[in-house]
């Protein structure tokens, strides 16, 4: 129980962090209003609050520290300067870590620590600095937790006089669970002194008549009988008389009087009461149950707790935006099983078809309805793994701040398209190459602020992180307004390193994505930033493994844009299903411009082996997927008579040559992670009708080996999927 | 599974015994341990791997899972199989993904005392040295104990 | 009858918590996330108790003793805030506004059935 309590707690805080990240981001742009400043500090303390609740001390005085600081902002005493929000946001930043620390074990950076503590220390101001926050004290000077701990075997009897003033019924403290929780201490003998009370006529029944005299005998120690009046101090006459410890109760009740101040606590023995009533409590007023019956305690100690755990779940989702937190994996469960219902549609939509029956419209048309509702549920069930990529940017903010602070650079992330929902998968396996790009960004793009203050540019280097849906697909773009790429040098690089003929002629953007090649990187000296062994071929192997592309474009002087094509969805796509040396594959859809049948006279040779196909007098390369998926070795093998029209992402047309083409029909994706390692000119693969397995193909890719269209390293392309 | 219930009721050198599949490939005797099998099914046509090194046969539908199939011949470095109807797939579990391998048949259940395995004497191939954790004895004939993790560990960088 | 305790408190793990302990000590227990939740869900719910925190949006807890000390129906049900400041302002704070009583973040569960009992007379 613990356990998962604590497990809701770092996903809170997750959320509490990106709401103080998004806080202070909105600060750092301008906007002061408190109502933004206030949930900031409601984050931080909520932070702290649950911290304090799972004994993370050093998240919690860390917290306290943030939050003392920023009290001071939002009662107006502190002005938020830029450097208190630079501190602020790196506060927020180590809160991170504190938290991810404290989650999954491993090391703060002590010194980056202090010197943060130090730095907010400065803000606090006198009076409260030498406050020490004690994570686990309950605070005040009665000391509750001592109830629990037998300090004093010994009993004693104590006399208690109680006299409530008015206010104390005000605050809806009863006098009975009071007597009541002392009763449970030990034998308690209850006097009603009802002296003052006035004829019925002149009551008040606002005023408080009563008091009582107690006498009990208890084994606790003093502290808990007198903690049973913590929340009537001030609100009542009270004296606790022990056995000649008069001087000590003095002692205790100044310190409890201090917390209200002027209180009117009698700390002196009442006068006696002019009459004693010697009888059993009665009930004032309209409290009409004797006190210790048996339903005044409702369930006896240890006895089973029955939860209303409907009531309370119901209760959660009465806010005004109702949400329902649901296990990733029953969420996955049902994508599958989607999944397979329409693979099941699609079998028996070929098994009727393959019914040798007259008439079969009637049937077609209920199953095109079927067809219908799968994709109507499909399309809810992904949605509910979507997810606006706003965290992730979010992210990606710190990311740059650090990086800036590593490189003494000062660059500003400007986000766009926060709102843009992506699948959740998508979103947690872009954080690494989104990462990668942004520190790449600041560390090589942006120049350092002298050298932009030469150039005529803001001294502060602004990077642009935007998402927006595109047809189908999502789109994720960085964009930097630094130096942008020194294509010479790359070029040199790529050259000494092997990576290119020497003699290469090179188009500018073929230059800028040799960035992209395994084994490049152009920082001459490891940098600690953007050269940890990683280099931007890896950032681009994510994105391919999530059936993106990535592109890169580069003004000299102006600065880069990476550009990032994503799947909207990770599970289904149109494809269209061909054949190709016998196997049956699939063609996303998105990727097909035209598809058509060719004959000899639209077949031109170019050289030894170059084909082109001419199309409406123009002319495209062709190339013959078979080959170049190695299925066909033969060069005698002609050719196939079907081509599939595609365009890359830079516009350039090529043929593919397939056998046949047989339908169009919406596949699942099954991933081939784990089956088998990468496949040139394989995406992934889908399970067709007859519950065969077909390849889905990746038409980039396809052109990039075979040998009669390859040699452009230019050729990204969004990646089909579907819409 | 019957025999292992039984032998749990008998004396506790019985209760040691364990139990293997043995199965043919390429005329040699194999055996794996019953616990590692998933199922056998009939071998059926496959998806060809682009690309793909000799020795994996491409993959199948299991269940609605993409599953690749070796074949086992051709990683032993022995002839490749021409799989036919006669032929099993043998779908074991690797990191609890399942993988299909292709056997010519499959021979029967035999019963194992570990102490009767013998260590692979050594021999001049590493495929066998690799691929083989230990050899028995079993009616006569010599039947080779598969090091399954070795057999079923994709060696990414061929594809 | 089960003693009924509506807890008010915009942190999901405050409220898992109060939810763990209390469920575990026989109460029952209804939640609200914001003041505004709460006050609204107050006549519904019909508590025997109300925990709330201080700190929310829409409507802190000073809001929320105010609303539910405003009305004379609810003028006697006692309420305890949850608070993590130790500062005695804050809680007399509270108390002036019409709070029963207080629970100190972080609490554990002797503290808080022991808080309970005080004002409602139910002991686990």
């Amino acid at each position: 129980m613990a356990g998962s309590i604590q497990d809701t707690f770092f996903e809170e805080c997750e959320e509490l962090l990106e709401a103080t990240d998004e806080g202070l981001s909105a600060i750092e742009g301008g906007n002061h209003d408190p109502e933004v400043v206030n949930a900031v500090f409601r984050a931080v303390h909520s932070i702290k609050g649950g911290a304090g609740a799972f004994g993370l001390n050093e998240l919690v005085a860390f917290a306290h520290r943030f939050e003392t600081v920023f009290d001071e902002v939002r009662a107006n005493r502190m002005e938020l300067d830029e450097p208190l929000i630079q501190l602020l946001l790196r506060s927020c930043d180590h809160l991170y870590n504190l938290v991810a620390v404290a989650r999954d074990g491993g090391e703060t950076d002590q010194a980056h620590h202090d010197m943060l503590i130090e730095a907010l220390d400065k803000y606090i101001p006198e009076e409260e600095e030498d406050l020490t926050f004690e994570p686990m004290g309950l605070g005040g000077p009665i000391d509750i937790a001592a109830i629990d701990i037998p300090q004093a075997p010994t009993e004693e009897t104590y006399q208690i006089h109680f006299r409530p003033l008015k206010d104390m019924y005000s605050t809806g403290n009863e006098p009975f669970f009071l007597f009541q929780a002392l009763q449970e201490m030990g034998p308690l003998e209850i006097v009603l002194d009802d002296s003052e009370l006035p004829g019925f006529d002149s009551l008040d029944p606002e005023e408080s008549y009563l008091s009582w005299n107690l006498t009990l005998t208890t084994s606790e120690p003093r502290s808990t009988v007198e903690a049973v009046f913590e929340f009537v101090e001030g609100l009542c006459e009270l004296s606790i008389e022990g056995a000649g410890d008069a001087d000590a109760d003095a002692a205790a009740l100044a310190a409890l009087d201090a917390v209200f101040g002027s209180a009117p606590v009698d700390l002196t023995p009442v006068a006696e009461p002019t009459t004693m009533v010697e009888e059993t409590t009665t009930p004032p007023f309209e409290q009409p149950a004797p006190v210790p019956t048996p339903e005044a305690q409702p369930e006896a100690s240890g006895a089973k707790p029955s939860a209303p755990k409907a009531e309370s779940t119901k209760s959660e989702q009465r806010g005004p935006n109702p949400t329902l937190r649901v296990d990733l994996e029953r969420v996955d469960r049902l994508i599958n099983a989607v999944g397979e219902l329409i693979i099941n549609h699609s079998m028996l939509a070929q098994q009727i078809a393959n019914l040798d029956v007259a008439d079969v419209r009637d049937v077609e048309t209920e199953l095109e309805g079927f067809k219908n509702l799968a994709r109507d549920i499909q399309e809810g069930v992904m949605s509910i793994r979507a997810q606006p990529v706003k965290p992730l940017f979010q992210r990606m903010a710190r990311i740059v701040r650090e990086a800036s602070s590593a490189t003494s650079k000062t660059c500003k992330l400007v986000t766009e398209g926060e709102n843009t929902e992506v699948d959740k998968t998508v979103i947690e396996r872009l954080a690494d190459p989104l990462t990668h790009i942004l520190r790449n960004a600041v560390d090589h793009g942006i120049e350092s602020p002298e050298n932009r203050e030469s150039a005529n540019k803001n001294r502060i280097g602004e990077i642009r992180l935007s998402a927006s849906h595109r047809s189908g697909s999502v789109c994720i773009e960085v964009k930097d307004d630094g130096a942008g790429v020194n294509r010479p040098r790359v070029k040199q690089i790529a050259i000494d390193k092997g990576l290119i003929p020497e003699n290469a002629e090179l188009t500018d953007s073929e230059i800028d994505n040799l960035l992209f090649l395994p084994g490049f990187s152009t920082a001459k000296e490891v940098s600690n930033l953007s050269g940890r062994g990683v280099g931007m071929d890896v950032v681009k192997n994510a994105v391919t493994g999530l059936g993106g592309r990535i592109n890169i474009s580069s003004t000299p002087g102006k600065g880069s844009t990476f550009t990032i094509i994503l799947p909207l969805t990770l599970a289904v796509m149109d494809g269209m299903v061909v054949s190709v040396a016998d196997q049956t594959m699939v063609v996303p859809i998105t990727s097909i411009v035209e598809t058509m049948r060719g004959n000899d006279d639209m077949i031109n040779n170019l050289g030894a082996d170059g084909t082109l196909l001419s199309i409406r007098g123009s002319f495209v390369p062709i190339c013959d997927v078979a080959g170049a998926l190695g299925l066909r070795k033969e060069d005698n093998d002609r050719p196939p008579g079907v081509y599939l029209l595609v365009e890359t992402e830079t516009g350039q047309r090529s043929a593919l040559a397939v056998d046949d083409i047989h339908d169009q029909r919406q596949v699942v994706i099954k991933s081939l992670d784990g089956v088998c390692g990468e496949i040139a000119g394989v995406a992934a693969a889908t399970i067709l009708g007859d519950g065969k397995i077909a390849m889905i193909l990746d038409p980039e890719s396809i052109l990039a080996t075979s040998p009669t269209t390859a040699g452009a390293f230019d050729t990204e392309r969004r990646m089909s999927n579907a819409s | 599974m019957q025999a292992e219930v039984k032998s749990n009721d008998q004396e506790v050198k019985h209760a040691q015994f364990s139990e293997f599949v043995s199965f043919t490939v390429a005329g040699q005797a194999f055996c794996l341990k019953i616990t590692q099998i998933r199922e056998i099914r009939r071998w059926s046509p496959v998806t060809i791997l682009p690309h793909a090194p000799s020795d994996v046969l491409g993959v199948m539908n299991l269940r609605g899972a993409v599953i690749p199939i070796y074949d086992l011949s051709a990683r032993f470095g022995l002839e490749t199989t021409e799989a036919s109807e006669r032929n099993v797939v043998i779908v074991v579990s690797s990191d609890g993904k399942p993988v299909g391998l292709l056997a010519e048949s499959v021979s029967e259940i035999i019963s194992i005392d570990p102490e009767e395995i013998q260590e692979t004497p050594p021999v001049d191939s590493r495929n066998t040295m690799e691929y083989i954790q230990g050899i028995i004895s079993h009616d006569e004939t010599m039947v080779r104990i598969i090091n399954l993790d070795a057999v079923i560990s994709v060696p990414e960088q061929v594809l | 009858m089960k003693t009924k305790v509506l807890a008010i408190d915009d942190s999901r793990t405050i409220r898992n918590l109060l939810a763990a302990t209390l469920e575990e000590a026989g109460f029952e227990y209804v939640s609200a996330v914001d003041g505004r939740e709460g006050v609204d869900m107050y006549e519904d719910v019909a508590p025997d108790v109300v925990i709330t925190d201080i700190n929310m949006p829409n409507l802190d807890g000073f809001g929320v003793i105010e609303e539910l000390r405003g009305t004379d129906i609810n003028s006697k049900v006692p309420i305890l805030v949850l608070t993590t400041e130790s500062a005695p302002e804050m809680k007399a704070r509270a108390r002036n506004a019409g709070a029963t009583g207080w629970i100190t973040k972080p609490f554990d569960d002797a503290s808080l059935i022991f808080a309970l009992k005080r004002v409602t007379g139910a002991a686990a």
